[in-house]
């Protein structure tokens, strides 16, 4: 299967790769997909006190094409607020890296992933305010 | 060194140089290039002797009678005109088939077809180690079992059966016991004069011949009758009729008679390699060899590398050409059915590489793929995050994953 330049070189020198604390109350953390079905994508956003992404990081166990996915996003929501991040869509991600169909999902499960982060953000807040 | 470094000699070899010398003679105006059907002329008459004598080659490897070699298009063909064939003619003494989940899909296909066709088949659960269980098998014989069908070598994980004892066994019940021996001819000693085999596969594209040709034998004594798939012109008493592929057979013949000369020299220099790499490889963490490594063909190594999967880890090894027991084209993620079948879990199934090695490679290329799968490894190991989740004690049997 040929791949896009994009797509190799976010494959061969992923952006943002590593940890945050989980339990910083600044950073949401969203983990999605399962080992039986090939791909999990973890992504973990640290988040400043205007509600904007000052910081993003992801681990992937998956294909080319899911750490290439979950790279591209992580350079993407850096400096976005919360509700401009909730925003990308998982074509967008495709079209960038140009998927090739079969793994059109690699890029539907970058879409879960920031989503989770941002949940789970939210509910940290949440459950802070309620304290 | 050349790179990329093949190492996918399972998938299919490179043909010899002395096979495409010989092949290239029976082509053109100057070469023998006859129909070995035309009894009328000295140009029919010269390819039916190349093709006698390719016939004679493949017979010896397997210590077979030539008149029990039947030339088809590979072992894809063969298994089919095997099992269908022997299922159709011995299908009025019954209809129950037994074969092994491992098996190759051109033999699980063929007896998913006879399923609608209305035949029973049991498809057996291999052990751990990849082998059937003798016990297991002679529990699934029943009085309308017509045939048994286990492959010799297994092509994903390179398991040998023991296909002696399994073929006693269906010569006590009378049951016809095919075999495919694509990926052990020229590899595993076989000798058909003395093992209770009737049918049995052949591909000449895994020992160095072309592709596109095959054979299947079927034993003479005591007879084995099977119905032709293929009708037309009667070639190989009738049981496989279509011109003959002279420039094939005769590859074929050259390949399988090198195969004869080489095979015990060959295979101590590739099973030294084999041990080679498992040596470079074994002392990394959290890796696994899949198959029986006692029954085990020399040339094969496969080897799960948990927490990574295997076709980011093919991508990153794109400097060697190997294959991915997963097979993770579609959107559905199926890993190895082979892996699953001998009870590996979905990670270590997902994260499979088979290393197959041959006739060409060499010593400086092993060690220049154990270099490189090391830093491939660890490298895609620090993205992984079930490798962290590993790292800090976490069982992942334990996390609650949103399957996608």
């Amino acid at each position: 299967m040929a791949y896009s330049e994009k797509l190799m070189d976010h494959y061969e020198n992923p952006r943002n790769v590593g940890s945050m604390d989980k339990k910083d109350t600044t950073v949401g953390t969203g983990m999605v997909g399962a080992p039986a079905c090939g791909d999990v994508m973890k992504l973990q956003i640290k988040v400043n006190e205007e509600g904007v992404i000052e910081d993003a990081r992801f681990k992937t166990y998956g294909c080319g094409s899911a750490i290439a996915s979950s790279s591209l996003l992580t350079e993407w929501v850096k400096g976005k607020t919360l509700d401009e991040a909730s925003e990308i869509k998982n074509s967008q991600i495709a079209d960038e890296l140009a998927l090739p169909p079969v793994k059109v999902h690699c890029s539907v499960l970058a879409e879960d992933a920031i989503k989770a982060a941002i949940d789970d953000f939210k509910s940290k807040q949440t459950a802070e305010s309620e304290v | 060194m050349k790179l990329p470094i093949y190492l996918d000699y399972s998938a299919t070899t490179p043909a010899d140089s002395r096979v495409a010398e010989k092949m290239a003679a029976c082509m053109t105006i100057d070469g023998d290039f006859g129909n070995p059907a035309s009894r009328s002329h000295v140009f029919g008459w010269k390819s039916d002797e190349l093709v006698s004598e390719a016939r004679q080659h493949v017979a010896a490897l397997i210590n077979a009678d030539p008149k029990e070699i039947v030339w088809t298009s590979g072992a894809t063909e063969s298994d089919n005109l095997a099992i269908k064939g022997a299922a159709h003619f011995y299908q009025r003494k019954g209809k129950h088939i037994i074969t092994c989940k491992t098996e190759h899909k051109a033999v699980l296909d063929t007896c998913r077809q006879l399923e609608r066709e209305g035949f029973e088949v049991t498809y057996l659960e291999p052990e751990e180690s990849g082998l059937v269980d003798l016990a297991k098998l002679e529990a699934a014989m029943r009085e309308d079992t017509v045939l048994v069908s286990i492959m010799h070598v297994n092509n994903e994980i390179g398991v040998i059966q023991d296909i002696a004892a399994i073929g006693k066994l269906c010569r006590s019940r009378g049951i016809i016991f095919h075999v495919d021996a694509a990926q052990s001819a020229g590899k595993v000693e076989i000798d058909l004069a003395n093992l209770d085999v009737d049918l049995m596969s052949f591909s000449a594209h895994k020992i160095y011949g072309p592709k596109g040709i095959g054979a299947l034998y079927v034993q003479r004594k005591p007879r084995v009758r099977i119905e032709a798939q293929m009708h037309g012109g009667g070639h190989e008493r009738g049981m496989r009729s279509g011109t003959l592929a002279v420039h094939q057979i005769v590859g074929m013949g050259e390949a399988f008679r090198i195969a004869k000369e080489d095979m015990a020299e060959e295979n101590a220099r590739i099973l030294a390699l084999r041990n080679r790499l498992w040596e470079g490889l074994k002392g990394m963490e959290e890796v696994y060899l899949n198959g029986d490594i006692e029954h085990h063909v020399a040339g094969n190594l496969n080897v799960s590398f948990n927490f990574v999967e295997g076709e980011s880890l093919i991508m990153a090894l794109k400097d060697i050409a190997v294959s991915s027991g997963s097979a993770c084209t579609s959107a559905s993620l199926e890993p190895s059915y082979v892996l699953r079948a001998i009870g590996r879990n979905d990670e270590l199934a997902h994260s499979s590489i088979r290393f197959s090695i041959g006739r060409f490679t060499t010593e400086e290329e092993i060690d220049y793929t154990i270099q490189l799968v090391k830093s491939k490894v660890a490298k895609l190991r620090d993205l992984s995050p079930l490798w962290e989740m590993y790292q800090d004690g976490i069982d992942l049997n334990s996390v609650q994953w949103a399957a996608h």
